[in-house]
């Protein structure tokens, strides 16, 4: 499967299942087009000597040299390669049966009343309750137990908001450190939380025990205080930013994401990200579209689409510029790396909920992920009994781009591995469905984070340009460069 | 005439025989929370490199 499209000024064709990402020219661009199309190559020579007469590139020798050089990718598997893994997506996940993260719900309640909230403002539509330690520690116990082989464990300390649940955080951490070497465990928090209860306590600790935060806010201080507000009605923005100021610079500006959400009310959310650029100097940003149901005033609408998507162009013009500039700043989803990224396995086995990736609640029953606590279809089990509704489990096991029919022909299906179950769930009322809205966003994002790769290896002005581009096997043993076959 | 320049990227299909350790991070434990990739996700095979 091929997918070819124009940006910024590049011609860019993308080889779905190899992964390779070509920049060509005008004449390139059109034969990988009219090949796609099935014609055999004395047909695409003669048209494009038809279609560039005149110029040097329609020369017969110049389009041969091109047709050349494209079946060469042909043969090493770089260009028109074939779809080898569909028996794999469904071998792969019926063998894997070990968790590896958890979210931890250690507060179903919060000290915000944000009104676009997915969690019903902390309470997932349910009571409110903190969890406590011995539950958390069975948490860890069963992650620890059906872990297998599995190295790195990642727990998320979340909500709600966690630090209104600070004290068994802590302690929760300091368990986990004590059991992991006698397990062979590395564990990997992070802590996701509104700012509002950061005290220098808490900056010590996440520092020092959290491979990652998630610090949430949504830009500049209208947009952010449009939502996110406390039970009073006041505004979060000026409580909160100088607490995440604080805790960014005491962790030397790694390991964080400042999270944000847009809406209908903001869809030019890239000045919201600017302003926590410029404004406020943080560098490692992300912003998501609200999950927010059909009617409801802050979801995104039809119309809001081709804004966004002028926005997702704008931001990545932007951040080159940036880069050119020696300021670069990180957008979540334009985090690519294309010769070290995830192997074929993850990109063929879906986001893991309710199979690797299980979320728990205060009160210790497991559910698929995060999105689906509260709905009681959705229980899988609880942490003493482990998984007992083993008929879902496996249901989620099968969750992935191939059992999507509506992913088959999509060209992004190996960056999103079938996209989002609980907002599949929202959509069409099955998790093996896909939101589509979602499904556009994604695909204009994955556009521009591989234009700015491209960018990125062939524009001198560039920092990253000489290492990036490689027509050539440096000689290691790594998968990165192409196949002698 | 360059006609095409193809960047460096992991070979799907090669990975195939290697990848699979199951090591890396699940995609919504980073930052999102609210939509599913795993473009962007490290692979800690190449981290140990």
């Amino acid at each position: 499967m091929i997918h070819q499209y124009q940006l910024n000024g590049y011609n860019l064709v993308l080889d779905v299942y190899s992964g390779s990402v070509h920049a060509v020219d005008a004449l390139a661009y059109d034969a990988v087009a009219l090949l796609d199309r099935g014609l055999p190559r004395a047909e695409v020579s003669a048209a494009l000597q038809q279609k560039y007469a005149g110029r040097p590139e329609g020369a017969a020798a110049e389009v041969e040299d091109c047709l050349d050089a494209l079946e060469t990718l042909q043969k090493q598997g770089r260009l028109f390669s074939p779809d080898r893994y569909a028996d794999h997506a469904f071998d792969f996940k019926n063998r894997s049966t070990v968790v590896k993260a958890l979210c931890l719900h250690v507060a179903h309640t919060c000290n915000l009343n944000c009104s676009y909230c997915f969690a019903a403002q902390g309470k997932f539509h349910g009571k409110a309750g903190l969890m406590s330690f011995e539950t958390g520690r069975q948490a860890l116990d069963f992650l620890v137990a059906n872990s297998g082989t599995r190295r790195n464990l990642e727990v998320d300390f979340f909500g709600g908001e966690p630090l209104l649940n600070f004290e068994v955080c802590k302690q929760l951490v300091a368990y986990a450190r004590s059991i992991e070497k006698q397990h062979n465990k590395n564990f990997r928090f992070t802590l996701t939380t509104n700012g509002i209860g950061i005290t220098d306590e808490v900056i010590e600790w996440a520092n020092r025990e959290c491979y990652n935060v998630v610090l949430s806010l949504d830009g500049r201080r209208e947009t952010n205080d449009r939502f996110r507000k406390d039970i009073t009605g006041q505004g979060s923005y000026d409580r909160i930013v100088p607490k995440f100021q604080k805790l960014v610079a005491a962790r030397g500006g790694k390991g964080y994401y400042m999270r944000g959400t847009f809406t209908h009310y903001n869809p030019d959310f890239t000045n919201d990200l600017f302003h926590m650029a410029d404004d406020l100097g943080f560098a490692e940003l992300s912003m998501e579209p609200v999950v927010a149901a059909k009617g409801d005033p802050c979801a995104l609408t039809e119309a809001d689409k081709p804004i966004l998507f002028d926005q997702y162009e704008l931001l990545a013009k932007d951040m080159l510029r940036r880069e050119r500039a020696g300021k670069p700043i990180t957008f979540y989803h334009y985090m690519l790396d294309l010769a070290h990224g995830p192997c074929i396995y993850k990109r063929i086995s879906g986001c893991g909920s309710g199979t690797e990736y299980m979320a728990v609640t205060p009160w210790g029953d497991l559910y698929p992920c995060h999105q689906f606590v509260g709905d009681p279809a959705y229980r899988l089990g609880d942490v003493w009994h482990g998984v007992t509704n083993t008929a879902l489990r496996d249901e989620f096991k099968l969750c992935n781009v191939y059992a999507r029919p509506a992913c088959a022909d999509c060209w992004a299906r190996l960056y999103c591995s079938g996209g989002c179950a609980a907002n599949a769930l929202h959509a069409t009322g099955d998790i093996h469905g896909i939101y589509e809205y979602g499904c556009d966003v994604f695909r204009k994002r994955i556009e521009c984070a591989l234009m700015m790769k491209a960018a990125e290896a062939l524009d001198p002005t560039l920092a990253k340009a000489p290492a990036a581009a490689a027509n050539d096997d440096c000689g290691g043993d790594c998968d990165t460069c192409p196949s002698e076959n | 005439m360059t006609h095409i320049q193809t960047l460096n990227t992991r070979d799907m299909a090669k990975s195939l025989e290697n990848g699979g350790c199951g090591e890396c991070q699940t995609s919504c434990q980073s930052a999102c929370k609210t939509s599913c990739g795993i473009a962007n996700q490290q692979c800690e095979k190449a981290n140990e490199d």
